[in-house]
């Protein structure tokens, strides 16, 4: 054990090391045992909104990168890029997942559905035109993010996916707005129109708002 | 035009599209993933490179030495764009500090290179190979200890720093009752969902680029100065903005580097700040310390007000003017502000949502709750009591029109306020502690020089076209609803262009001013290009009539279409406003309803309700401007219970500049929200007779959740935000 | 992110077979947390096993009664599954306070397992941090440490474990079942997978080069009230500041683990013991020799209300 004498000493250790850490940033070339640097490109096809795509790309692209560079379907945002905001969301197999955090290589053969492949601006599915009836979003950004995501949502209750909020877990799930909440926050929406989307989401769904409830 | 007095009757007092409900015209673009963001011109732009930008890792001090060759070597790289080879570059009047630094380095993830490759994996890849050393300095990073050396900030946009009237002093010492207490608002980022991103293209010496940006002339401007170049040679363009709330109002290093990255790449370039740089590369909020001492007579009338406080910035940074709303918020004739700033090394603070107010009435709202407890009023008959018509300060200029009792009392009937138990810590349920809390909103209605071109095309249709922007808060359809409104044909004949240098110069989007100050200019550019049909039509304007895309004059009938021609008609117009503003002070009110649910064993805050009611003059689109009271109430809700950079001391910067670690709100953090607005009209401000509402909801709602929170539990936490280790510790 | 070639394993072995003959290879499943930290270059691997492939999804039931779950089983698959919603519902709601719903589809068990600590000094590269760097300090230590460990730290590290899915595990006792590049097989208790920092906090578990998790196994359950409290500053999609997982038996006695306070799912036997006496009486065994920064000494008190408003939640039940 150390006194808290010999703490300080090692905290100015620290202190110091930290700055001649940050004196020299990381550097791949010729590090002991690093491998080659050269990009490594692959071919693959990908199944977005129902369109087979053959794509040559660096292994490293992301899904949503594919999409948005590459399949120029730039309705799937780019907000964070590390999961931590849901602007990417895009529905693989009919399941939403974060596309910032999904490798485009490991998705050959999966069906991808992005918020183009949902509806047309002259002919929206139900819940982008939910959005656009309660005033679901402010800059839109977040918004094809939140509306892929509300629909994988609703098949995730259809399917009984329970939830935080779920009181018990052995009864059926149903689609309270506490319930929404939770399911739904994995989408950021910094314009803060979260009340909104919430009754454009019940719209959507079939199911009440929530009113003044506490 | 000229706006010189107040506005009698004029076409907009019809409200047949204008104050209706109605969707926003860009909103199935949003929806379904259309609408064109920074990032995301791919005919203009079709096979751009990409541009990653690498960050001090120092927070001050000079770079020693920087090695690019293994970025430049690295595969894909297309060049390196460094302070050593960008050429000569200035600074834009609106920024602190430099875009591009080095060899100096003034904070933390100051861009210091850019590297541009053929794809985003490149580029990102080639960042880790720049060698940089470093030699660092000391810096000041913590307020509380650089607050000793605060001094008085110049005067900015026309608010002098300091102001009194009275006798403070005295009235303070005689009250029978009085608080003085300190408060800390921390630091908050914008994190606004779309980064700061750019596309830029040259074509020979002329730039274009395609930017997520509030201000487009500003912009084009501070641009065309930072690259020395006429700022006719670059177009700025930004149709869709992913969120501003301030952090967008000038232009910050991804539209520089894009065009400096594609100057050098000889080719379109497009960067996007990666997330984990934004918070300490751009701009924030700044801290502040604020200390109120308020002194009250038994009778409840407020006696004595002072309000002092504490920001700190960049050298050359504006300070966090959060006394501002003291000076004429609440009666009193003894009373006193002061904005203090010191020299901080952390990233330049500058204007996010409701500058100085925000942060200001998360403290001062607090007091007043405060005070009220002594006096033994409850805190919305406390804030009636202290109601006033004219600037305390100086009593000659009044109110152009203040309901703020009819917010409260409204929003007091509605909520159930009367059920309130005075008593902290009185109410239960089940678990959780239930409070209630009130606060006022309170927020000036500034406006700005607007333009706006409006076409009549052959086929009927009238095209508006103004640099404005709509970063959300709804300019699209408003703008679309003044066109229809005055032009006499339905809001689907309107097409509405924003956010292009190549059109006249709005009011742009900020403080608040950019809803009321952009449709007056479409008014004006309207009522130009109905001259210009009545003159057509070889008629007297004031005999013309618009309607159902038909202009009538006596006996003629002819389509709005016909009389524009294969032609087409058009004429620009800007409004000016040069109304008197001494007379009056113009400004928007509310008042804050909230409860909140503590848990009475882990102090776990949970928000329950929510309610504003708004006073903001005529409510253009209702929709839209509930939606910016009710966004703004859960911003103010992040500032209350969970956002703040924090600061490491030691290093200077901000730690939790990411997503995952700046916690702003999510959707189980936000209870349905009500908001109700005032039926009004202030026609000495405009003449579409309306207010801004963008900025009014944010402010005092943090403070009424923090009232929430003392009603539930007895626990008075000064210190935002109130998260649970301080209810702990309280 | 550095450049990385990339395969689909066939066989569990074959992909600790080809993990252990590439020092700089890494397995991908939901890559949630690897591609995170890949893009920030904190992971640089240069080759991908992408394991995906491999039939680890299954949820089964053991000749013993217990539950073993596959490596590769869906955060929210293994939350709605049937069995453990009935039979272990604090690893339902485990899974449950964690992550977001896109998160938890992408996000495998053993991935889970396996995340990396959030200290926000381990996330910025140009920081002092042992973890990621050994030998640079902790920035951490002198820096902001609010979120961070309390117990089971070092004067190298502080940094927290920060599955919500791995408390629940610990108090179950489940059993993290491998295999390694010769085919063969181990089964690592929960308890002795992770390991404390030491001098050593790059260290994390105790799998060797190539060892990949196939299933982690549940033994029989073990009934009782169960209940998982995670304390945060938002209402959802952030790590824990504190979180208890707990199991109450009729008689009051039972277990605990506890999260956001160590390295590693946290559980003393000696502060189970002290269940029927309260929530002081267990938190005084859980931390002692607690070692806490003043930002996050709050941690030590907050875990004692949690335990004491988990035990009035079962009281209730």
């Amino acid at each position: 054990m150390q006194g808290p004498g010999d703490f300080e000493v090692s905290r100015r250790d620290v202190l110091k090391l930290g700055a001649a850490a940050t004196a020299v940033p990381l550097v791949a070339k010729g590090q002991a045992g690093s491998p080659a640097e050269a990009p490594v490109s692959t071919q693959l096809s990908l199944n977005v909104n129902g369109k087979v795509h053959a794509l040559k790309l660096d292994t490293r692209t992301s899904l949503l990168d594919a999409l948005r560079d590459h399949l120029q379907l730039t309705g799937s945002k780019k907000g964070c890029d590390h999961g931590q905001c849901g602007a990417c969301t895009v529905l693989v197999n009919g399941r939403r997942i974060n596309s910032c955090l999904s490798l485009a290589v490991m998705h050959a053969g999966d069906k991808i559905t992005t918020i183009e492949g949902l509806g047309t601006p002259n002919k929206m599915h139900a819940m982008q035109a939910a959005f656009v009836k309660h005033d679901g979003f402010q800059c839109g950004y977040c918004t094809p993010g939140q509306i892929c995501s509300a629909v994988g949502m609703l098949s995730e209750v259809k399917a009984n996916v329970p939830s935080h909020a779920t009181t018990d877990l052995t009864a059926p799930c149903a689609l309270t707005n506490p319930e929404l909440r939770e399911r739904m926050s994995g989408n950021i929406c910094r314009c803060g129109a979260y009340s909104n989307i919430a009754e454009a989401i019940a719209d959507a769904a079939g199911v009440p708002a929530a009113g003044r409830s506490a | 035009m000229k706006f010189t007095q107040t506005e009698g009757k004029n076409r907009t007092d019809r409200q047949k599209v204008i104050g209706k409900a109605t969707p926003r015209i860009e909103g199935a673009l949003k929806a379904t993933g259309k609408a064109t963001y920074a990032y995301e011109w791919h005919d203009i732009a079709p096979k751009p490179a990409f541009g990653y930008v690498l960050g001090a890792a120092i927070a001050k001090g000079r770079i020693t030495s920087m090695d690019t060759s293994g970025a430049e070597s690295s595969a894909g790289v297309l060049a390196v764009v460094t302070a050593e080879n960008a050429g000569p570059l200035d600074k834009g009047n609106f920024n602190v500090v430099k875009l591009l630094a080095g060899p100096e380095i003034q904070h933390y993830h100051q861009a210091i290179a850019v590297i541009v490759a053929r794809t985003f994996e490149e580029a990102r890849a080639g960042a880790t190979k720049i060698k940089v050393r470093y030699a660092s300095e000391p810096g000041v990073y913590d307020l509380e200890v650089a607050k000793e050396t605060a001094v008085k900030p110049p005067a900015r946009w026309g608010n002098e720093p300091d102001s009194a009237a009275g006798d403070f002093a005295g009235a303070f010492a005689a009250a029978p009752f009085k608080i003085d207490a300190t408060y800390h608002t921390p630091a908050h980022s914008h994190a606004m969902m779309e980064p700061f991103a750019s596309i830029a293209a040259w074509k020979g010496d002329e730039l274009t680029v395609w930017t997520a940006n509030q201000m487009i002339a500003w912009s084009r401007a501070d641009l065309a100065k930072t690259l020395k170049m006429p700022p006719e040679k670059v177009r700025v363009v930004s149709p869709y903005v992913g969120g501003g709330f301030g952090g967008k109002l000038w232009i910050r290093a991804d539209v520089l580097l894009a065009a400096l990255g594609a100057r050098a790449a000889k080719r379109p370039v497009k960067v996007a700040l990666p997330r984990p740089m934004m918070a300490n590369n751009t701009v924030h909020r700044p801290a502040t310390i604020q200390r109120v001492r308020l002194g009250a007579g038994k009778d409840g009338k407020i006696t004595a007000f002072a309000h002092e406080n504490w920001a700190g910035n960049q050298k050359g940074g504006s300070t966090e003017t959060a006394t501002l709303a003291s000076r004429a918020l609440y009666a009193g004739a003894n009373r006193m502000t002061s904005n203090r700033n010191a020299t901080l090394d952390l990233p330049e603070g500058n204007a996010m949502r409701a500058p100085g107010d925000a942060p200001g009435s998360m403290a001062f709202e607090i007091a007043i709750d405060e005070i009220a407890e002594k006096v033994g009023l409850d805190p919305v008959e406390f804030r009636v009591i202290n109601d006033t018509q004219v600037n305390p300060e100086k009593p000659a200029q009044t109110y152009s029109t203040r309901k703020l009792i009819q917010c409260l009392k409204t929003g007091a009937e509605k909520f159930g306020w009367s059920k309130r138990n005075a008593k902290p810590g009185a109410v239960r349920d089940g678990n959780w502690l239930v409070g209630l809390g009130v606060a006022t909103a309170y927020r000036g209605a500034p406006t700005m020089n607007s333009g706006a071109r409006v076409r009549i095309e052959s086929s009927g249709r009238v095209i508006v076209e103004t640099d404005m922007t709509d970063i959300g808060t709804g300019s699209y359809t408003i703008i679309g609803q003044t066109a229809a409104e005055m032009m006499g044909v339905p809001l689907d004949r309107v097409d509405v262009r924003l956010g292009d240098s190549n059109f006249p110069v709005s009011a742009g989007s900020g403080g608040q001013f950019g809803a009321v100050s952009a449709t007056s200019g479409v008014y004006a550019a309207c009522l130009k290009l109905r001259e210009a049909i009545a003159t057509k039509l070889g008629v007297a304007a004031d005999t013309l009539e618009i309607d159902d895309g038909f202009a009538v004059a006596g006996s003629k009938r002819v389509a709005l279409g016909e009389v524009a021609g294969t032609e087409g008609l058009s004429a620009e117009d800007k409004i000016e406003f040069a109304t008197d503003r001494e007379k009056h002070l113009h400004y928007t009110f509310g008042a804050h309803f909230v409860e909140v649910g503590v848990h009475a064993i882990t102090s776990e805050v949970r928000v329950r309700r929510m309610l504003a009611v708004c006073h903001a003059g005529r409510i253009l689109n209702p929709p839209a401007a509930r939606n910016q009271i009710i966004g703004a109430m859960t911003m103010g809700v992040g500032a209350a219970l969970m956002e703040e950079l924090v600061v490491d001391k030691k290093v200077g910067f901000f730690v939790n500049h990411d997503l995952a670690s700046y916690e702003v709100p999510v959707h189980a953090d936000i209870p349905h929200q009500e908001c109700v607005f005032l039926d009004d009209e202030d026609p000495t401000v405009s003449p579409m007779k309306a207010l801004g509402v963008g900025e009014l909801g944010i402010c005092g709602v943090s403070a009424a959740v923090a009232n929430a929170v003392y009603n539930a539990t007895g626990k008075r936490v000064r210190d935002y935000p109130i998260t649970i280790d301080k209810l702990m510790r309280t | 992110m550095r450049p990385f070639s990339y395969e689909k394993a066939a066989t569990p072995a074959a992909a600790a077979s080809a993990a252990a003959k590439n020092p700089h290879a890494k397995f991908i499943a939901g890559g949630t947390n690897l591609l995170d930290l890949m893009k920030l270059e904190i992971e640089k691997p240069a080759h991908l096993i992408d394991v995906n492939g491999l039939a680890l999804d299954k949820v089964e039931a053991t000749p013993e009664g217990g539950l073993r779950i596959g490596a590769l089983v869906r955060n929210t698959d293994l939350a709605a599954h049937d069995k453990v919603r009935k039979d272990y519902p604090l690893l339902s709601r485990a899974l449950l306070a964690g992550a977001s719903g896109q998160l938890r589809n992408k996000a495998t068990t053993a991935g889970n397992l396996l995340q990396r600590t959030r200290c926000p000094y381990f996330y910025d590269t140009n920081q002092a941090c042992n973890k990621r760097a050994p030998g640079t300090g902790c920035g951490a230590l002198a820096g902001f440490s609010r979120q961070l460990a309390v117990i089971g730290t070092s004067n190298t590290c502080i940094a927290t474990h920060p599955s919500d899915m791995a408390i629940a595990m610990r108090a179950l006792d489940a059993v993290v079942d491998t295999v390694q590049p010769d085919g063969a097989q181990r089964h690592v208790a929960i308890a002795d997978f992770h390991t404390l920092p030491g001098d050593k906090p790059q260290v994390e578990n105790v799998l060797k080069p190539g060892e990949l998790i196939t299933s982690v196994t549940l033994p029989k359950p073990v009934g009782g009230a169960q209940v998982y409290h995670k304390v945060r500053d938002r209402a959802s999609y952030a790590f824990a500041l504190v979180s208890v997982g707990m199991i109450v038996q009729k008689d009051g006695t039972g277990r605990l683990a506890v999260g956001g306070v160590a390295p590693k799912p946290w559980r003393v036997e000696a502060a189970d013991a002290e269940l029927p006496r309260g929530a002081k009486a267990v938190a005084a065994k859980l931390f002692a020799g607690a070692k806490p920064t003043h930002d996050n000494e709050f941690k030590i008190a907050l875990t004692e209300r949690v335990i004491e408003a988990s035990l009035a939640d079962l009281r209730r039940a």
